[in-house]
């Protein structure tokens, strides 16, 4: 368990974890089960525990859709999504962290693609 | 005729223009004027809600405080810009850390602390005109067309900070359809996400969500969709492998105002 990254995830996210019930609601109703390893409930249980490092290693951080389900349906308003984002934000602001370069970009456009689609994504994938 | 400022944030400027143009035209054939801030910026497309982001802040904390200097609420269009505008100005007015972080770096004349309000265009039909009076001033109604709306996830949520609607149970698009003489359908997924952005990493994730979202509606027999949101829209019409139509509310607004032309589809 790495306290510092543990102490910099609860602060980032603002996120009390020890208000959760692991009634896995957040998780029953995000629209990326299927795609992550780690579920909405088990960010916030394994944020508790401290184990922040296997979460910024996995795939799960570049799953979420930033779609709120989980904030706004949680019995308890724990809001899963803001610990998700601490994780990933944690991961892409080390060095050499970021998911996705300018460079990149030209190979990911289409005609139709909105420029919103890719300021967003560098919003998430890179700083 | 009543004056906003209007933020119309960088897709509406691109991919989105008939988003933009017809919102434009309506609100002058309603009596409201919309004027650009000066110099705005692109507000990013997503909100950050980490508590130690404040650069990722700014853009939308200028837009806030240029309306709040002239002394007028704000209007947004794009769901996405509503909603980082929207939560930026909910957390500044709440997070004490966070205003002065943001005000010691912009040094404004006067601090900027969540004073300026603001609508979504479709708030202002609710709440500045009202759909009894934009049922008046329509001249060409949809008589007999299924319309289902799509919320998707950034209109309704976070709720505590969007408050447009009830989050589970919105209506407001529902009577937007009703004003203009069409007939609202009410499916399961139209407060669900459509895969957003992930569209650049994840095509069949983006298939899988939009493709729900379109099933749903048409299973409940629409004759097409409208949103708010041109990255709904870009996922709707080419990651669903469904054809049923998708336009901007605006569209149908501008045709029900007798502005545009009727869509062929
Ligand atoms: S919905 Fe809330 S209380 Fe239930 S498991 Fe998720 S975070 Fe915990
Ligand atoms: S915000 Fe992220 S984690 Fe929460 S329900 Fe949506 S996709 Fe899932």
């Amino acid at each position: 368990m790495n306290k510092n990254l543990k102490e910099q995830v609860l602060r980032s996210s603002g996120v009390n974890v020890l208000k959760c019930m692991r009634c896995g609601k957040c998780s029953g109703t995000c629209p990326s089960y299927d795609e992550m390893e780690y579920h909405p409930h088990q960010f916030v249980y394994m944020v508790e525990k401290g184990d922040i490092e296997t979460l910024m290693k996995s795939e799960s951080i570049y799953k979420c859709l930033t779609c709120f389900a989980c904030v706004d349906r949680c019995p308890r308003g724990v809001q899963p999504a803001k610990v998700v984002e601490a994780v990933r934000l944690a991961a892409v602001r080390q060095q050499d962290g970021n998911r996705l370069s300018a460079d990149q970009i030209p190979s990911l456009l289409d005609e139709d693609l909105p420029q919103q689609a890719i300021v967003t994504a560098m919003r998430k994938y890179a700083k | 005729m009543e004056t906003f400022t209007y933020y119309p944030g960088c897709t509406l400027r691109t991919k989105a223009k008939d988003l933009d143009t017809y919102a434009r035209a309506s609100a002058e054939a309603l009596g409201i004027a919309l004027e650009e801030p000066a110099d705005w910026q692109c507000c990013g497309g997503a909100y950050t809600t980490a508590r130690d982001e404040i650069a990722t802040k700014l853009s939308a904390v200028r837009t806030l405080n240029s309306a709040k200097e002239q002394g007028r609420a704000l209007i947004t269009v794009c769901s996405a810009c509503h909603n980082v505008i929207k939560q930026t100005n909910y957390d500044i007015s709440r997070d004490e850390d966070m205003a002065m972080k943001v005000n010691n770096y912009l040094q404004l004349p006067e601090p900027y602390a969540g004073e300026t309000t603001v609508y979504h265009y479709l708030e202002m039909l609710r709440d500045v005109v009202g759909f009894d009076k934009l049922k008046e001033k329509v001249v060409a109604p949809l008589k007999g067309v299924k319309i289902a709306a799509y919320y998707g996830c950034l209109l309704l949520r976070p709720s505590a900070a969007l408050a447009m609607d009830d989050p589970e149970n919105p209506t407001i698009m529902e009577d937007f359809i009703r004003a203009i003489g069409a007939t609202p359908v009410i499916y399961a997924q139209r407060n669900e996400c459509c895969g957003g952005y992930i569209t650049l990493e994840d095509k069949s994730q983006a298939a899988k969500r939009s493709g729900a979202v379109m099933g749903s509606a048409k299973d409940q027999g629409a004759d097409m969709l409208i949103t708010a949101c041109p990255l709904c829209l870009y996922n709707l019409k080419k990651n669903s492998g469904s054809d049923l139509p998708v336009y901007y509310f605006t569209e149908i607004l501008a045709q029900a105002l007798g502005l545009k032309e009727g869509n062929d589809e």
